[in-house]
């Protein structure tokens, strides 16, 4: 554009008024489109400064009147305006726990089939299920938990769990009481599937980027596959595995539909993993309309606050972890 | 570029000319459980004089809040206000229909209303002390009914609902174990048993989860072919729930005497009353921000009450009597007022 015109506009005397202020023009779109860009990145900081303070703010009430004691108290009783975070809090801890439990061997095998001992015609199909697992969305699986897993537990696996655990010491608790289909348990694996699709694709991704040579190498001197999967594919891609569990950690946590549908919804601490629960997320989603009072709504945001701070810690430690691995390793 | 100024332009017109009519509905928010009939009325009377009724179904909680912030011009609720929130509020509150609550099981082998039960034994299963189907309890009420030794699975709300507040309500009443152990409130601290949302939810859970009691809405319980159970009443009559035993518990209530026309319909008395049933409430501002819509809104509800009484039973709900009728509408002719203080409501006689 600046060539045409300086080729139009023939005397070196009116050309250069021209090219200044063509450049000046430039100059001015330059700083626009860098102050367009800063405003976005700011935006997104004041958007989450904001949900942050609206938060804080809207807990007042709660923390005022239970103080620390809200994060230690079991009691949830909208008839005393008596509330407590601690059921919630551990069952959002243990469902996720369990999950990751569940489902970070079986996704990180199932990468090595993908990646490692597959045939070639069937990595297309295995691999597009498992990331399609990942586009459903969490309502579908909460009404299939709940119409069609929960009951299908209720007459297999739970009586199952309660008669084989019914006489060693521990286990007999954690897999205590009446098959009711929904529960802890039914939750967790729920959510295994849900963050499989992660954890999977993520380390299938991070697997297929270990260079050929390395694999060839131990190969070479004799090593079997499960060798080379454990001594070389595994310690080389460490950081893309764990970026992937804490994307899967950071779902499970926060996942709201599916587990409404098929934790049960009590405000309460059981040993055993059968009994119902509740999460953070889902205690919400299902008090949040109908709560009358403020202390029941400050209540409910002040838990909010805490899957926020929670979720934050989550992604901080992963965050450290992987800076601490990539200082080791480069 | 002209085309999409061209658009624009069409757009905003549209916009202008469908404003007018969207003002002149009524607009109103609150509780889900008579959203059906109300749906059912608005698209009668839309009809018939061309208004229409913009109701959204967010929850009693949210119609309460959404009435307080002045952004509907009627809210609704399952649960009556006490009369001193009324009064702080600067509100009216009228029943539109009538509804029952029933217990719903999944037992094997038990139909509809083939089982007997009665307050004490009921409270006693939802604070967990009956524990099986085969409880003395039970089958001193149900002699010759085969009961299995089945754990009972308790199914409540885990939203807060009007519902709960029915079914807690009469709870306290026939036990006193209940009432200071857990009371009653739209949402309590439920010593056992798993929560499901909203009526729907509670009808789902008892019909996947085997060995189940639960407590929906009577017609929940009717659409979703549960085993509802009798009840025992205050007269020590065994009822069933129909449209009539849930009228008859309004027949004998204090409507008059109560502030806000509050009444809790249970364990009312009456030979045939059901003892678990409740009304839907409407609150509207003494005085309104916009006199006009809220005097659409009454007349739109003077309306049903002429003329939606056979639509209500369609759908399982119950008219109010007539002479609560009379009573209510009085109210508004009294109390209602635009900012001048004239009545909005006039009584047609």
């Amino acid at each position: 554009m600046i060539d045409v015109t300086l080729r139009k506009n023939g005397a070196r005397t009116r050309a250069l008024p021209t090219r200044g202020r063509i450049l000046q023009r430039l100059r001015r779109n330059d700083a626009i489109y860098r102050n367009v860009t800063r405003g976005a990145a700011i935006g997104v900081l004041v958007l989450l400064g904001g949900v942050i303070v609206a938060l804080i703010d809207g807990s007042m009430p709660a923390w005022r009147a239970f103080g620390f004691g809200f994060l230690a108290s079991e009691r949830w009783n909208p008839v005393t305006e008596n509330f407590g975070a601690l059921a919630p809090i551990y069952g959002t801890v243990v469902t996720a726990l369990i999950a990751m439990v569940i489902a970070v061997p079986i996704g990180l095998l199932i990468s090595v089939f993908l990646t490692e001992l597959c045939p070639t015609w069937l990595k297309r199909p295995v691999g597009t299920a498992i990331e399609l697992l990942a586009g459903i969305p969490s309502i579908i699986f909460g009404i299939w938990g709940l119409f069609v897993f929960a009951p299908f537990l209720q007459g297999t696996l739970q009586p199952f769990l309660i008669t084989v655990f019914g006489n060693v010491p521990v286990l007999s608790s954690l897999f205590a009481g009446p098959p009711y289909g929904i529960g802890v348990l039914t939750a967790s694996l729920i959510l295994a599937i849900m963050v499989l699709p992660f954890i999977t694709s993520i380390s299938r991704d991070v697997f297929e980027q270990v260079q050929a040579v390395l694999k060839e190498a131990a190969y070479g001197i004799g090593c079997t596959t499960w060798e080379v999967v454990w001594n070389v594919v595994i310690p080389y891609t460490r950081v893309g595995i764990i970026g992937g569990i804490m994307l899967g950690l950071g779902r499970a946590l926060g996942e709201t539909m599916a587990v409404t549908f098929v934790i049960g919804n009590a405000h309460k601490i059981s040993a055993s993993l059968l009994a119902p629960g509740t999460t953070i997320s889902a205690a919400i989603a299902n008090e949040f309309t109908e709560a009358v009072g403020d202390l029941y709504t400050a209540s409910l945001i002040a838990l909010g606050l805490i899957l926020f701070v929670i979720t934050f810690f989550v992604l901080a430690i992963s965050r450290y972890m992987l800076a601490r691995i990539e200082r080791r390793i480069g | 570029m002209t085309l999409l100024r061209s658009i624009f332009v069409a757009a905003a017109f549209g916009l202008a000319a469908t404003l007018p009519t969207t003002a002149a509905d009524i607009s109103g928010a609150g509780a889900t459980f008579p959203f059906p009939i109300y749906a059912k009325w608005a698209d009668a009377y839309k009809k018939e004089t061309g208004i229409g009724l913009n109701y959204q179904s967010i929850g009693s909680g949210g119609g309460i809040k959404q009435i307080l912030a002045r952004t509907v011009t009627f809210g609704a609720s399952d649960m009556p206000l006490k009369a001193a929130d009324l009064d702080k509020g600067g509100l009216i509150q009228f029943p539109t229909v009538l509804g029952g609550v029933v217990a719903v099981i999944n037992v094997e082998g038990i139909k509809p209303g083939g089982i007997i039960l009665d307050g004490p034994t009921l409270s006693r299963i939802f604070l967990g002390e009956v524990k099986t189907w085969n409880d003395a309890a039970i089958a001193t009420l149900n002699p010759g009914l085969k009961l299995p030794a089945q754990s009972i699975v308790v199914v409540h709300r885990s939203d807060g609902s009007g519902t709960t507040a029915i079914f807690t309500n009469y709870l306290s009443k026939v036990s006193a174990e209940w009432k200071s152990k857990v009371g009653s409130n739209t949402a309590v601290e439920w010593p056992v048993g798993i929560g499901a949302k909203g009526n729907e939810g509670v009808a789902n859970n008892v019909a996947q989860t085997r060995g189940s009691v639960g407590y929906v809405e009577y017609a929940y319980a009717k659409q979703n072919k549960l085993t509802f159970t009798s009840l025992v009443n205050r007269e020590g009559k065994t009822v069933a729930p129909t449209a009539i035993s849930f009228q008859a518990s309004a027949a004998n209530a204090n409507w008059t005497g109560t502030p806000g026309f509050g009444v809790m319909l249970t364990n009312e008395a009456g030979a045939t009353a059901w003892p678990i049933s409740g009304a839907t409430f409407i609150l509207i501002h003494k005085q309104p921000k916009d006199a006009a819509a809220a005097g659409e809104a009454l007349r739109f509800f003077a309306w049903a009450f002429a003329k939606g009484g056979a639509m209500a039973e369609a759908l399982d709900y119950v008219p109010l009597p007539m002479n609560v009728v009379a009573a209510i509408q009085k109210v508004w002719a009294v109390e209602v007022k635009d900012a001048g203080g004239k009545p909005i409501f006039a009584l047609s006689h």
